[in-house]
């Protein structure tokens, strides 16, 4: 029904009813609270107004009433607290198999590129009813996707990957707006997600002209940039760790510590080598700060994906040019 | 009785003690630095609305078209620099503080009046960087001053303004410190913590923040400088810093600082609710205590402007719940106030009229933060909107209607003169119209995804936005108003006397204006904060 309120954003994702469910329960308890304050002023204002009431009643004032007002306020607001972290809870947690997408903001515009290698500006394709995970990047200063009509928000930084999901339930076109102001141009840094139907969404991709998928390319730079001479995918030792099979699980570290390989740890092994050195190895990488760009990152962080997607990562072996060493070695 | 006395022969008081430039720019009585403070703070309130009245205008339609992105981006910061350093923070303290806590404790001035004195001198040199900085060609980052964008991205006068806020959170500072020690130091005989009217609990509980947070916001400042001038990687990911440090250390100041402007307020309307009701507060100790336990909560509470930021799920969960906490004491001072009408006998004076303006606002204002604190809503509505509506509410609707319920109360012990009420009366009407009407739609807009700080904006927001500059222009002269007869009232309004609301508390047992030195003979209290009760009956066998 609410739909139809011209006044109210348009529900067009899994996590928007949830949201706008626990927003219905806070209009409802403020609007009471709101109309119990008003009332009451109101009230004791014309009832006691001096004309009426000359001779004032001195009351000190009420421990039980002190107390009611004190926990009953408490208890509403730990059911708040509650329900809106149950919620962040599946808003903070991308669920398995997510089709993943990277976003990279710069001033003042949005780049995308899909794991099958499309790329779009200041517009996001993506199919309906699937799960989609944001990987997202700043090349410059703080920015943040945010889509109204999905409920979500999440501010992109610079230097590293923050990510969000959505699972859009209708298709259509959304306004995708930064968030976070960015400087000049901040409220021209718009777009859309057009959310589609699969067959259209596959038509959309086939149209786009995409050779190479980001694992593709990714495999590209890494060669290029001399990465394979220490990180092999033969089953052989280099001087640096074998990838295959490192992505999503923990890594031990030279000082002891253990750590997620996530895109943040492949993102920074690649920029900032020494922070964090897999045990057994020697801190003899160099850094490739300035020599990546934000979307050769992405390419880089997919390929190294693609080396434990034996199973998850279905996308990735479509684009072909995967080595055989590589996906056995995840086995 | 006096004011038969005062009524012929006119008697020695602050203001005509002496009339030249000099003894009131080297004065050191805190109702001097008090006037300094006014008008200087008025001057930067007017700045900051015409940057208001500008945005509101530029929002009238979708296209950015009245003035430039970059202009409007500068506007929307100057108005936040200018209404938030050098308007609310010192505000109800550094005026009314400045005057009344001397005078309600029975002291003849603060602890450290030549600091008083410094403060608001350096208060000035903190406006002029800032205003110096906006003749200039003015600042575009926020007043949040947001890194890496202050530090290596906007080509604006970033250095000058935020200097102006670095020197001016000094003169905070020394408010602070002076209302600390003079409450700890320098009550009259009697004027025991619990017989303190709540108006002195609550600027101490400000105080605590002003010198606990502002050296934060000060440190703060000096890094982004420094990685601005020498590129010194702080903040900026490119230089090896974390943008998200900034954050922390930025909020860390400036949400407890939105404490240090809403909980004076708090103080003025739990003066003038008692007075207009006839009867002593309800709840007394809670509403004292709720005071300082918004101080101490305050600063536990900064990340919540972080949840979508980039900090981990648990922190946010943590901030989460706090900011429950921090909000229960809020919602008790307004349970209490209500609880003091009951049974009173209610007069509508215009310092009422603007309390119950408050009360209702501060209601919504309040109740709209709790969403904010919910964070699965808070991530749909963080940076819209909704959020400027939330924070208006409570620092407009909340904070500007206390300072201005407050300067209607005190003005005739200020100026010994009365304002024509019935003017005062419709102005305190206008704003609230106007208030509502500028800010209601904008939480609308914000749930909607109205993103904050957007020059241009889809064609399907404009209905809103133009309810709310129809509004802002009511509110507008809902402030000029009092402009106008406040002025009025100094060369043409009646003699107020001494205690024209028949007010309890030792700031109405003195003259209008009150001697230099405050009291003649230094008070002895032997009552309670708002004896009404005792008042009314020593009024009546007058009679």
């Amino acid at each position: 029904m609410w739909k139809n309120l011209p006044l109210f954003p348009e529900q067009a994702s899994s996590l928007a009813s949830q949201v706008d469910g626990l927003y219905f329960f806070l209009i409802a308890v403020s609007a009471f609270f709101t109309v119990l304050i008003f009332v009451l002023v109101f009230l004791f204002a014309v009832k006691y107004r001096k004309s009426a009431h000359p001779n004032p009643e001195h009351i000190e004032g009420s421990l039980p009433l002190e107390l009611t007002w004190t926990l009953i306020p408490l208890g509403i607001s730990m059911i708040f607290f509650a329900w809106g972290a149950l919620i962040y809870f599946q808003q903070a947690r991308p669920p398995r198999g997510a089709m993943e997408v990277y976003a990279v903001g710069k001033q003042w515009m949005w780049k995308f590129e899909h794991e099958t290698g499309q790329r779009e500006i200041n517009s996001l394709h993506v199919p309906v009813n699937r799960d989609i995970k944001m990987i997202m990047s700043s090349q410059d200063v703080i920015h943040s996707f945010y889509v109204p009509a999905f409920r979500i928000k999440q501010d992109v930084l610079p230097g590293r990957y923050t990510s969000t999901w959505f699972r859009p339930t209708k298709v259509g076109t959304y306004h995708l707006f930064c968030a976070e102001y960015c400087g000049t141009q901040h409220s021209g840094m718009i777009g859309e997600v057009v959310v589609m139907e699969p067959t259209a969404y596959q038509a959309w991709l086939a149209s786009g002209g995409a050779s190479t998928t980001m694992a593709v390319n990714g495999k590209e730079m890494f060669t290029q940039l001399g990465c394979a001479t220490c990180h092999r995918s033969d089953g052989t030792q280099g001087r640096g760790p074998n990838l295959a099979g490192v992505f999503g699980k923990p890594v031990q570290l030279a000082d002891g510590r253990s750590v997620m390989a996530d895109e943040n740890y492949v993102r920074e092994s690649i920029l900032n080598p020494q922070a964090k050195i897999a045990a057994g190895f020697q801190p003899i990488m160099p850094t490739f700060q300035g020599q990546v760009t934000e979307e050769g990152l992405g390419a880089l962080v997919s390929y190294v994906k693609s080396l434990s997607s034996a199973n998850g990562g279905q996308q990735k072996a479509e684009g072909g040019g995967l080595q055989p060493a590589a996906a056995s070695a995840s086995n | 009785m006096a004011t038969a006395v005062q009524a012929t022969v006119e008697r020695e008081n602050y203001l005509n003690v002496d009339y030249s430039l000099k003894s009131w720019l080297l004065t050191k009585d805190h109702k001097r630095i008090a006037l300094l403070y006014l008008i200087s703070i008025t001057a930067m309130f007017f700045v900051g609305g015409f940057f208001a009245m500008l945005i509101r205008l530029e929002l009238l339609t979708p296209a950015g078209d009245l003035v430039s992105s970059d202009t409007y981006n500068k506007l929307f910061t100057m108005h936040g620099v200018s209404m938030i350093f050098f308007f609310l923070i010192p505000s109800v303290p550094a005026v009314l503080g400045n005057f009344c806590i001397p005078l309600m404790i029975g002291a003849k001035d603060l602890a450290f009046p030549r600091l008083n004195l410094a403060s608001w001198y350096i208060y000035m040199i903190g406006a002029i960087f800032a205003l110096t900085s906006m003749l200039l060609g003015g600042v575009d980052t926020g007043w949040t001053f947001y890194t890496p964008f202050s530090t290596s991205y906007s080509n604006t006068h970033v250095i000058g303004t935020a200097l102006g806020v670095f020197i001016a959170g000094f003169s905070s500072i020394f408010t602070g410190l002076n209302f600390i020690v003079t409450i700890h130091r320098m009550r009259a005989p009697g004027m025991t913590w619990n017989r303190m009217p709540l108006f002195c609990w609550s600027n101490y509980a400000a105080s605590i923040i002003m010198v606990l947070g502002t050296p934060v916001v000060a440190i703060t400042i000096l890094l982004v400088a420094l990685e601005r001038l020498f590129h010194i990687g702080v903040f900026n990911p490119a230089l090896g810093g974390d943008p998200l440090l900034f954050q922390h250390l930025f909020w860390f100041y400036s949400h407890p600082a939105v404490y240090i402007m809403i909980l004076p307020g708090m103080g003025v309307i739990s003066e003038i609710v008692p007075c207009f009701a006839r009867k002593r507060i309800f709840g007394y100790e809670f509403v004292a205590l709720a005071s300082i336990a918004i101080a101490v909560l305050g600063f536990l509470v900064w990340a919540h402007h972080m949840f979508v930021a980039g900090i981990s799920v648990y922190a946010a969960l943590v901030f989460s719940l706090l900011t429950y906490l921090v909000a229960i004491p809020s919602a008790v001072k307004i349970f209490n106030w209500t609880a003091t009408l009951y049974k009173g006998s209610i007069t509508y004076d215009t310092p009422m009229l603007y309390a119950f303006g408050f009360i209702g606002l501060f209601t919504i204002g309040g109740l709209t933060g709790v969403f904010l604190a919910s964070i699965g809503v808070d991530v749909h509505v963080t940076d819209t909107y909704f959020v400027v509506a939330h924070f208006h509410y409570v620092m407009v609707g909340g904070m500007v209607l206390a300072y201005m319920a407050g300067l209607h109360f005190w003005w005739p012990k200020i100026t010994g003169k009365l304002y024509p009420e019935g003017w005062a009366k419709l102005s305190a009407l206008f704003v609230f119209v106007g208030f509502n009407l500028t800010f209601f739609p904008q939480f609308i807009l914000g749930y909607m995804g109205m993103p904050r700080r957007y020059h241009a904006y889809p064609p399907e927001f404009q209905v809103l936005n133009v309810l709310s500059t129809a509004g802002a222009s009511v509110l507008a002269v809902g402030y000029v108003l009092p402009m106008i007869y406040f002025v009025w009232s100094l060369r043409y309004g009646k003699d107020a006397g001494p205690n024209p609301w028949n007010a309890v508390g030792l700031e109405w047992m003195t003259a209008s204006p009150p001697p230099t030195q405050n009291f003649d003979v230094t008070p002895v209290v032997t009552w309670e904060a708002y004896d009404y009760e005792h008042q009314d009956e020593e009024v009546s066998v007058g009679h």
